[in-house]
């Protein structure tokens, strides 16, 4: 039986990178991922994991040498937060341009300015197009279990892609949760030694990362997107098969209370918990509410979305970063995955939570009953940033 | 013998565009990119191989005469021979097609 032990997430999300034999870890401190790495450092100083640690001078370095590294077939690891990873976007589209599974933990806080540390998805919606594996977790055993999920996947020769495990900063990173450890000989056995398709050696010389003129980058994209877009089987195939392994099933979108509901709230992340316990508060007193959560955010789920929710009447979208000038990135998706439907849900966007600013469950029920009287009177597309004092 | 970029087709690419031919960078036609090309007046030429040492691209061989030439596959035009020649016998002229 399965280990439970109460520890902070950021700590168990470095026990799994432990775990899972990473060979070459590189990062740079930012709050609020800091507590990975440093817990990373001590245990490589330790003795307790055969790993190169390298400390950086920025973060387009850590990624740099996480390129390089996994380049000469060494599994790698990074993390960071906001401003790192914006330093960091340059190289994170060129790992998955030459198709490296570098494996990164962002710990998601809002982009400056003003300058702020606490926790919204505005970094992540930065680097949306970077066209890595983008999970966004709900809690710290999704954390922890998405470690070894990520680099089965990546690896898988029919994958080859660099994955982002999005956790919401602080109120993941930062809390104590009980976390199921898995006994390492069963994620030995899940997780093989990463064998290289390609890889840089000096017995055989090959180049990664040549230009391309305009006569051959239409090409090279082109394979890249439709590689990423095939991975949508081998993603269901590892989550079943850590599902069989430790009774934990993940699915790219997750239904509560959904099936019958003629409004549905839509989130992305740590959220989703509060979310549930709104939507159980609103079927007490007897509305028809349910709740979807979008687990897989690159590539995106379109079918298991419209599967989810084409029967609803409308949608409350929780959007927790803006593309300023447009709406909420997560609401543009929805909107695009059921335009092609005649009888299709409306969409009501609101952009909650920025930059940590606290979304309770009473504020969800304000959400709903605010969307549903716009739509009744028409306003069938709305956009807002909610809560903001006028 | 790789075949030319443009007959590619995406499905053919190696994944992550690995090149796994060591070295086929020889193959890439620089030439082409030049509107001048140099032209050597042997009467003039005294065989000191400026051109040779100074060309960017290594585009000079010495061939059996003893005469450096201009490989034109990959001179670029780009005129530092004929700038660097002591006796003014490498002249640029326009090349056209």
């Amino acid at each position: 039986m399965a280990k439970r032990v109460g520890m902070e997430v950021s700590i168990a999300a470095a026990e799994a990178v432990k775990q899972a034999n990473v060979d070459v870890i590189s990062a740079y401190p930012i709050t609020p991922q800091t507590h990975i790495v440093e817990h990373l450092s001590e245990i490589v100083a330790n003795g307790e994991m055969d790993a190169e640690f390298f400390c950086v001078e920025s973060e387009h370095s850590a990624m740099s040498v996480c390129i390089g590294s996994e380049a000469t077939g060494a599994r790698s690891f990074t993390c960071t937060s906001a401003q790192g990873l914006a330093l960091m976007a340059e190289m994170t589209y060129i790992a998955s341009g030459l198709r490296l599974p570098i494996l990164m933990i962002v710990a998601n806080r809002t982009l400056s300015a003003p300058l702020s540390i606490w926790n919204d998805h505005s970094d992540a919606m930065m680097i949306r197009d970077c066209g890595w594996v983008q999970y966004f977790v709900e809690n710290g055993q999704e954390v922890y279990d998405h470690v070894f999920i990520s680099y089965r996947l990546g690896e898988d020769r029919n994958v080859l892609f660099p994955v982002i495990i999005n956790m919401d900063g602080f109120v993941l990173s930062h809390v104590i949760e009980p976390i199921e450890l898995i006994e390492q000989e069963k994620i030995d056995q899940f997780l093989p030694p990463y064998q290289p398709l390609y890889q840089l050696h000096p017995d055989k010389p090959i180049t990664m990362g040549a230009f391309a003129l305009p006569a051959i980058f239409a090409e090279t994209k082109k394979a890249q997107e439709v590689a990423l877009r095939s991975s949508m089987p081998k993603i269901l195939e590892v989550w079943k098969a850590f599902g069989d392994m430790t009774g934990r099933y993940y699915q790219p979108v997750e239904t509560y209370k959904a099936e019958d509901a003629e409004t549905l709230l839509v989130t992305m992340g740590s959220i989703g918990e509060t979310a549930s316990v709104a939507i159980d508060k609103m079927r007490e007193e007897g509305r028809s509410v349910g709740l979807v959560k979008i687990r897989l955010w690159r590539p995106f789920p379109f079918d298991e979305l419209k599967r989810a929710t084409l029967h609803a009447k409308q949608l409350v979208v929780i959007d927790r970063a803006i593309s300023v000038g447009a709406c909420g990135p997560v609401a543009s998706e929805v909107k695009a995955a059921l335009y092609g439907d005649d009888q299709r849900p409306s969409v009501y966007n609101f952009v909650a939570g920025i930059s940590g600013r606290d979304v309770t469950p009473s504020d969800f029920t304000k959400m709903v009953d605010k969307a549903e009287i716009e739509i009744e009177e028409g306003r069938k597309d709305g956009y807002e940033i909610y809560g903001v004092r006028e | 013998m790789t075949k030319p970029e443009s007959e590619w087709t995406w499905k053919e690419l190696p994944v992550g565009n690995v090149i796994l031919e060591p070295g086929n960078a020889s193959q890439y036609r620089t030439g082409d990119w030049k509107s001048f090309k140099p032209i050597l007046n042997k009467e003039l030429c005294i065989h000191c191989g400026l051109c040779y040492i100074f060309c960017p691209d290594m585009a000079y061989n010495l061939d059996a005469e003893g005469y450096f030439i201009s490989d034109l596959y990959y001179c670029k035009g780009c005129g530092i021979c004929s700038k660097e020649c002591p006796t003014r016998a490498i002249t640029m002229v326009v090349e056209e097609e």
